[in-house]
């Protein structure tokens, strides 16, 4: 697994630069474990001062380390995309490869199911939650919403490849090996889905944070929660870029644009590497 | 000599071609065409032989000029004598061998689909392949056309079929007119008929086999099926491991053999009426990334002495027209007792 | 005597195409045939591509459901929807053999996970030296050892080799019948007679009955008892190997035996089919006539003159 690593890095430069990007990001973020302030208290240092060695990230209006600040926002909001993608990534998998295995009834009650959750416009139904629950409406509950509309496009593709998969030799071999289904499913075909589901992984956390820093900046979330959506909302209801605290917003913009590039190019490189016709050319098949 | 060179077309002369790859960071140099050295006459059929990562395919891509990385030539040349002149496919110019392609050499694939164009009519496929080398106008273009299809026995109409309406034996035979409407002087069939049905691939060989004496063009006729090659070459060479191991006349090579490999070949095939036990070769062929030392054969050759182990052979005539790599050619016999008395049919 | 397999009158339909253009094809028509227990024998049954030699064959191994007809093992009926029980006594009596071996082993997954997964839902255990004795057991019987296969993936093993793993995962569980559906035709020349020679072993030594299902009339008379010949879906000629093979009596037979490519006048280049021959047996494609017995113990489809 460290050769690996060492080979992606070393030969595959997208695969580096993503690493280092997610790397500095997750770094800061796990930062706000020794945060010596709790970030969801306001008023604990003086407001607005720009970027110092006292103060890395200056202080926001509300009289915040903005470093400690954002670091927690980082991790509340990167915690955030990856429950949403491994939820998601559950269900889609468990559908689309039950689906495109067994077939039949199964596979057309699953598919009814999953084009309706298609064809459900999610931005109005999170709206929706947000105002039935108010405040309620904590990261975990919006985490698991959005993991329910977060599967459906990505079941399909895995069920397309499940339909192939279904008709080759090697899963009628397992039948007659005696294998039951649910081991074929997860030791037969998941392996060759599992690209698929690590490009989709990353293209979800990037959907998940987007969708979240949108709803944020909307309002449309607990606003006491530092995220990376909240932070923004703040500094957008402060009217910070007019008044010239301009590090309130540029800081924040700039660690998430690092962080989507840096996931964005470790799912294109990562993806090479697991696709196993690429690997089996390297194994010398 | 100078009459020697006269009647062949294509001389391959100590040809090297290596696949060189590198997949993060582990590299990889295989072999597959390793000092090959051969020659192909005018108006014959010379088939060629081999397994399943022989190199066989990756002879015929240099012969093909279709050399893309990660396939090198590292030594050695392919040169051909056109009437136009002569050309070394393996060092030409992409220009050099489009002004040949089609014209002076072509090719009849294994899956007839991946020539033809789904969703373009045959007629269609026609233009795009042959009108230019032919150098015809429209209407006399397709007198040509239609005129080579009938002597292939397909109707006029399959112009304005798509591929899909053929049966897979129709599509083969426009395949082949396809390879052979220019009159080509050298033809590259890989595994033409593997695919068929055996009624039909009969039908598809004899076709090829009557096209190519009609035009007195060469062909190179690629399969791992003997029987194949029993009906079809006039000579034979086989593929071992990236290396010629024999070659000769067709009867010759069936019925006096002179490398072991040959001689397993041969008897392992089973005929009709027929029930003694057939022997089986052991093992499986080497890896070409890394091949054993001296013969490539040896781990798996029932004659092999020490010598093998650690000397390679050289193609040397043992017979007329026959050329064995083998220390022991002495000592192979004919695992098959011939039907009829040995002699080269002419 | 005792039946092993049944195949009674089975006809196999499937429908094509959607609400417009449905079309109807007749893949299997009214097979019939049965093998005994008591001596086992390969059973081959040869055919070009349609066929209907691979649908037969997939409804024996209960992976379709025969249209008409009924295919009973050992008695009972063969069906898509035996119950689990049921379906795993089945499959511990009657093994199949693919195709393509590299096709049949998952090319990320270990060879032996076959083997030992077999054992252990086959002969119920799941003792670790139980298990790694019954497939030492059945890769010993056809010339491998655990040894030699333990650890290994199938890249790192010749076409020949991982055939012959394919079978002795079929042996396993000890079964009288096996299916191989072509199972020497993506194996390299050099190493396919000895798949076939070990075929021909398994019937000899270990008493183990073979449906052989192939295009190639050469192995097929090498190594059967008994043929059937298939002309799209229906059975045209059937009896003992070498009587049916050596003098065949219908015209789509006569047509397959001379389209075999013969060594025997090697470099003479004969390749012409007579055209009269093709024409003959594609005139009886279709149409559906009836079998009959011939004296020498074969049977034969002829049709009423027209």
């Amino acid at each position: 697994m460290f050769a690996v690593l060492r080979d992606l890095i070393r030969y595959n430069i997208e695969f580096a630069i993503g690493l280092v990007l997610v790397g500095i990001v997750v770094v800061f973020a796990s930062l706000s474990f020794f945060a010596p302030v709790d970030p969801s208290l306001i008023y604990m240092t003086i407001p607005d001062q720009p970027p110092s060695p006292q103060f890395w990230f200056g202080t926001n209006s509300r009289g915040q380390d903005m470093f400690w600040q954002l670091s927690a926002a980082f991790r509340n909001s990167l915690v955030f995309g990856i429950t949403v993608a491994v939820l998601s990534r559950i269900i889609s998998i468990t559908v689309g490869l039950l689906s495109g295995y067994v077939g039949g009834w199964v596979d057309r009650v699953l598919m009814f199911i999953n084009d309706i959750f298609v064809a459900v416009p999610i931005f109005p139904v999170l709206v929706l939650f947000y105002f039935v629950l108010r405040n309620n409406l904590d990261s975990l509950t919006l985490a698991l919403i959005m993991a329910c509309f977060g599967w459906p496009f990505d079941a399909r593709l895995i069920r397309s490849v499940a339909l192939g998969l279904k008709h080759r030799e090697f899963t009628r071999h397992a039948t007659f090996a005696g294998m039951s289904t649910r081991k074929i499913l997860l030791e037969e075909h998941l392996p060759y889905v599992m690209p698929i589901v690590f490009s989709t992984f990353m293209n979800n956390m990037l959907w998940s944070i987007g969708l979240e820093v949108t709803l944020a900046v909307l309002g449309f979330t607990n606003i006491n929660n530092p995220t990376i959506g909240t932070v923004l909302y703040w500094a957008n209801s402060h009217s910070a870029m007019v008044v010239g605290v301009w590090w309130w917003i540029v800081i924040p913009v700039i660690l998430i644009v690092m962080t989507f590039l840096g996931l964005f190019l470790l799912a294109i490189s990562m993806n090479e590497y697991i696709d196993p016709r690429s690997r089996l050319r390297r194994m010398g098949a | 000599m100078s009459q020697q060179s006269n009647r062949d077309i294509l001389k391959v002369d100590g040809l090297k071609a290596y696949y060189q790859m590198n997949y993060f960071g582990v590299e990889r140099e295989v072999r597959a065409v390793d000092d090959i050295t051969m020659t192909v006459r005018k108006n014959e059929v010379y088939g060629i032989a081999g397994e399943s990562s022989s190199g066989k395919t990756s002879f015929i891509k240099v012969l093909a000029a279709a050399i893309r990385p990660p396939l090198r030539v590292v030594a050695g040349s392919a040169t051909y004598a056109f009437k136009s002149g002569t050309i070394d496919v393996a060092h030409a110019s992409p220009e050099e061998i489009e002004a040949v392609r089609w014209k002076h050499l072509s090719y009849i694939m294994q899956g007839s689909m991946s020539v033809l164009n789904p969703v373009r009519r045959i007629g269609k496929t026609f233009k795009d392949f042959a009108q230019r080398p032919l150098g015809l106008s429209g209407r006399a273009f397709e007198e040509r056309v239609v005129h080579h299809l009938s002597r292939l026995k397909l109707p006029p109409d399959v112009l304005k079929a798509y591929p899909h309406e053929l049966s897979g034996g129709m599509r083969q035979r426009v395949t082949i007119g396809l390879a052979t409407v220019c009159h080509p002087e050298f033809i590259i069939a890989d595994e033409p008929t593997t695919a068929l049905d055996v009624v039909v691939q009969k039908e598809v060989l004899s076709l090829i086999r009557e096209i190519q004496q009609d035009m007195g063009s060469s062909v190179v006729f690629v399969t791992h099926d003997m029987s194949v090659h029993a009906n079809m070459a006039d000579r034979v060479g086989i593929i071992y491991a990236g290396r010629l191991v024999e070659e000769g006349p067709t009867r010759q090579m069936f019925f006096a053999p002179k490398h072991p490999y040959t001689a397993h070949l041969v008897a392992s095939l089973p005929r009709i009426g027929d029930t003694t036990q057939r022997p089986a070769l052991e093992g499986r062929p080497p890896n070409l990334a890394d091949p054993p030392q001296g013969c490539r054969f040896h781990p798996r050759c029932p004659l092999a002495v020490e010598k093998c182990r650690t000397q390679t052979p050289p193609l040397e005539e043992v017979a007329p027209d026959q050329r064995s790599a083998c220390w022991r050619w002495m000592d192979v016999e004919p695992l098959v007792k011939p039907s009829a008395p040995v002699g080269v049919v002419a | 005597m005792s039946t092993l397999l049944e195949v009674n009158n089975v006809s196999k339909r499937f429908t094509m195409g959607g609400l417009f253009g449905r079309r109807v094809v007749d893949a299997v028509q009214e097979a019939s045939f049965s093998l005994t227990t008591d001596k086992p024998e390969i059973f081959t049954i040869i055919g070009e591509s349609g066929s209907g030699k691979t649908t037969l064959a997939r409804m024996i191994l209960g992976l379709e459901d025969a249209s008409e007809g009924e295919i009973l093992f050992r008695g009972k009926r063969i069906s898509r929807h035996m119950g689990q029980a049921e379906r795993l006594a089945f499959m511990s009596a009657v093994q199949p053999v693919f195709q393509n071996p590299f096709e049949a082993f998952n090319p990320l997954k270990k060879i032996e996970r076959y083997l030992s997964s077999t054992a252990r839902r086959f002969l119920r255990t799941s003792d670790r030296a139980t298990i790694d004795r019954a497939m030492d057991e059945a890769l010993q019987k056809v010339g491998l050892s655990l040894k030699e296969v333990r650890g290994r993936f199938p890249h790192e093993m010749s076409g020949g080799q991982l055939q012959r793993c394919a079978i002795a995962r079929a042996l396993i569980p000890n079964p009288p019948l096996l299916i191989a559906d072509e199972p020497v035709s993506m194996v390299d020349a050099s190493l396919r007679m000895s798949i076939v020679n070990l075929l021909r072993s398994l019937r000899d030594d270990l008493g183990v009955s073979v449906i052989y299902i192939t295009h190639d009339l050469a192995t097929a008379y090498y190594i059967s008892d008994r043929i059937i010949i298939m002309q799209r879906g229906r059975i045209v000629e059937m009896g003992d190997a070498r009587t049916v093979l050596e003098n065949p009596e219908h015209p789509y037979s006569r047509l397959l035996k001379a389209s075999v490519l013969s060594t025997d006048d090697a470099g003479a280049g004969k390749l012409a089919t007579d055209p009269g021959m093709v024409d003959l047996a594609n005139a009886m494609m279709g149409r559906a006539g009836k079998l009959v017995d011939r004296q020498d113990g074969r049977r034969v489809r002829v049709y009423d003159e027209a």
